[in-house]
């Protein structure tokens, strides 16, 4: 899960992150009263889910209330446009007032689960406000790694070596160490998966994050309600968060052939086989090892939402659970979501041959299929008829 | 002969729970001995006759338990593997899915030169037809003895390849699943080091999925200790970066850890890769014709 910057920037501040003075603002007066509050030179920054706004016209500074105001007015409401948000781009609906930031040097700081060594890794380059993977691919000799282990935690000496590496002045690393006490705590704390600073600028005698990306480990919200409470559903796909209701795992694509697959692993390959075969994938979507009829017809339904679908691939692999159950709990709900367009039903494992002649007798125009491949083939040919 | 579990292998169940107890009873019918349970507070009782008892500790100095599967949800699993490894428990297979990732880097660095070897967590687990182990959550009658090793990130599709494979009348020596998590207790690698030790393993089949390095590791591997043949597959070719695709590990960050990336790597190191998942087996029996 992922926030937005000024909510990354509230939890820096709990954690006694030092941040530029900002404030929330959801109108165009918001960000007027906020500017003269924050008083002098503000920037007004868009607030999405996506980097490189600056580009997209998504960060701004103004010098006066009124100025933030007539910003605020043009930038709430749009599709900002940045080279992560894809060509359809971002709504804007939060704007962060924030105080403007003297820039002496720009650097780039980053806690993340290393999952090669299995420990938190901690980034850090002089290259700030670069993409940290144009970085990487350009001047990988630029890019610096501390390796945490996580049963010590991050040491002052190790963010002490790193600071002097950066060339950072004794102050300056002494504000480095304070700041990554906190940043880490954060991280483990709060289960992040990416704790994110870029850039981090460099005045005087301190370093202050100029902008924060924090990445929480969904498996781990259980235990942090007030994180939970940080998701804006408004960036989130709705049927992504509509199946995660109903506890499937859902991805949206831009395919026409719907799919319908018991775990996760065999999710992914029926979408490649689909289109080994020719065909699109609309989406993905684990329906757990038990496949009942309950969770069928609520997979059928999300499937169905999708007016692009032309077709159905059901794909199970029965292993424990009795393919003629199986075969039930489609017919059943295939009947109670009112699917209208070709399902083709791939059953293996113990009783198929039942299952697939209670498909084939059901009158409700579902084919069943032998294998992956030929359940592939069969839906693409469907769905191009 | 197998990898990791043997006839000796003396199973206990952490997480008597509805599931915990459903697959207990699979694993008996299978003919693997499970020799207790352990859920707190439920000591004393019993379950198809394996006695459960309330700590690891327990179990182990009653039974002699020296395998453990865990069941135990999210929120007490990595307690119950550290648990497991304290009583001594030597092999602890961690089925539960959705385990905080910040807690298992823990639980690694704990294991990390003990004696316990954990396997997952988010797996199916293992089995080993010829010894007649199963610890987890494998559909068994799929399987059959036979000399293949099966090696997997994902459970369904481990039981698509071994489905296949039987179909085509070649036999499986162990099935291991090391789980779609992005921290596991095992990796391709030690799996892989395993069966190329194990006399009753004639070939490997790995598969792969998107997100980390893990594949590109297990062929540089493949390339510079193996002598038996590996075929692989990869899932999540189509899979659009920056998306987790039902495992908390199968996600393109960063544009790393793609399909493509995985493909081209293990290909490199002369690992045949089956270009569809409905041609696992047939792969398999290519590069390995004497496989039965």
């Amino acid at each position: 899960m992922n926030v937005h910057e000024y909510q990354a920037k509230g939890l820096l501040r709990e954690y006694g992150v030092e941040v530029p003075p900002g404030k929330l603002a959801l109108t165009p007066e918001d960000a007027a009263a906020a500017a003269g509050e924050i008083g002098g030179t503000v920037v007004v920054k868009a607030q999405v889910h996506a980097g490189g706004r600056g580009k997209g016209g998504g960060i701004k500074l103004v010098r006066s209330p009124d100025e933030a105001g007539e910003v605020a007015r043009s930038m709430l409401g749009m599709q900002l446009v940045t080279p992560q948000t894809g060509p359809k781009g971002k709504t804007v609906r939060r704007l962060y007032i924030e105080a403007d930031t003297a820039i002496e040097r720009e650097l780039y700081l980053a806690l993340l689960i290393d999952r090669a060594t299995q420990k938190v890794a901690l980034l850090a380059s002089t290259e700030g406000g670069m993409e940290i993977e144009e970085v990487a691919a350009q001047t990988p000799e630029k890019i610096l790694q501390v390796q945490v282990d996580p049963l010590l935690g991050l040491c002052d000496y190790q963010v002490r070596e790193l600071g002097f590496a950066l060339e950072l002045e004794p102050k300056q690393v002494g504000s480095l160490v304070k700041l990554l006490r906190g940043l880490y705590r954060l991280f483990l704390e709060k289960d992040c998966s990416l704790a994110e600073i870029n850039p981090l600028v460099v005045a005087g005698d301190t370093v202050t994050p100029l902008d924060c990306k924090l990445s929480f480990d969904d498996n781990a919200l259980y235990r942090h309600p007030e994180i939970r409470d940080l998701r804006d559903p408004d960036e989130e796909d709705p049927r992504e968060r509509q199946a995660s209701q109903y506890d499937l795992s859902w991805v949206s694509l831009d395919g026409n052939i719907g799919c319908m697959v018991n775990g996760a692993g065999l999710a992914m390959a029926t979408m490649d086989i689909i289109k080994l075969e020719g065909g699109e994938p609309a989406n993905f979507l684990d329906v757990g090892g038990t496949a009942d009829a309950e969770r069928v017809s609520h997979a059928f339904r999300l499937i169905l939402a999708d007016s692009n679908v032309k077709g159905i691939l059901v794909n199970i692999f029965g292993g424990i659970v009795l393919c003629n159950l199986v075969a039930e709990g489609i017919i059943h709900a295939t009947q109670s979501a009112g699917v209208k367009v070709p399902i083709v039903v791939r059953l293996d494992g113990t009783n198929a041959p039942r299952g697939r002649e209670m498909l084939q007798s059901s009158g409700l125009g579902i084919t069943p299929a032998v294998g992956m491949q030929d359940a592939a083939r069969q839906i693409v040919t469907a769905v191009q008829a | 002969m197998s990898i990791l579990v043997d006839r000796d292998t003396k199973l206990l169940v952490q997480g008597m729970g509805r599931v915990g107890q459903l697959h207990t009873g699979l694993s008996l019918e299978f003919g693997t001995s499970v020799v207790a349970g352990v859920t707190p507070g439920k000591g004393g009782g019993e379950f198809k006759g394996v006695p459960i008892f309330d700590t690891v500790r327990d179990a182990v100095a009653e039974t002699g338990a020296n395998a453990s599967a865990v069941f135990v949800p999210p929120p007490g699993a990595a307690d119950a593997i550290l648990e497991a490894a304290d009583a001594g428990i030597e092999l602890v297979v961690a089925i539960t899915e959705g385990i905080p990732v910040v807690d298992m880097l823990r639980v690694c660095a704990a294991l990390r030169g003990s004696s316990t070897r954990l396997v997952g967590p988010n797996c199916p687990g293992i089995l080993s037809p010829a010894e007649k182990v199963r610890i987890g959550i494998a559909p068994y009658p799929i399987f059959r003895p036979g000399s293949v090793g099966v090696v997997s990130r994902s459970g369904t599709l481990t039981y698509e390849a071994v489905h296949q494979l039987s179909v085509l009348g070649i036999g499986q020596s162990t099935c291991i699943g090391i789980g779609g998590d992005p921290i596991p207790g095992t990796t391709f690698i030690d799996t892989l080091r395993e069966f190329e030790r194990d006399p009753a393993t004639r070939a490997v089949i790995l598969i792969g999925e998107i997100g980390g390095s893990a594949e590109e590791e297990a062929g540089e591997f493949v390339a510079s200790e193996m002598s038996k043949p590996v075929v692989a597959f990869i899932a999540g070719r189509t899979a659009p970066p920056g998306k987790r695709m039902g495992h908390a590990g199968a996600i393109i960050s960063g544009g790393k850890g793609t399909a493509e990336e995985k493909i081209a790597a293990l290909e490199k190191a002369g690992v045949p890769v089956a270009d569809s998942p409905a041609t696992i087996g047939e792969t398999l029996r290519q590069a390995a014709p004497d496989a039965r």
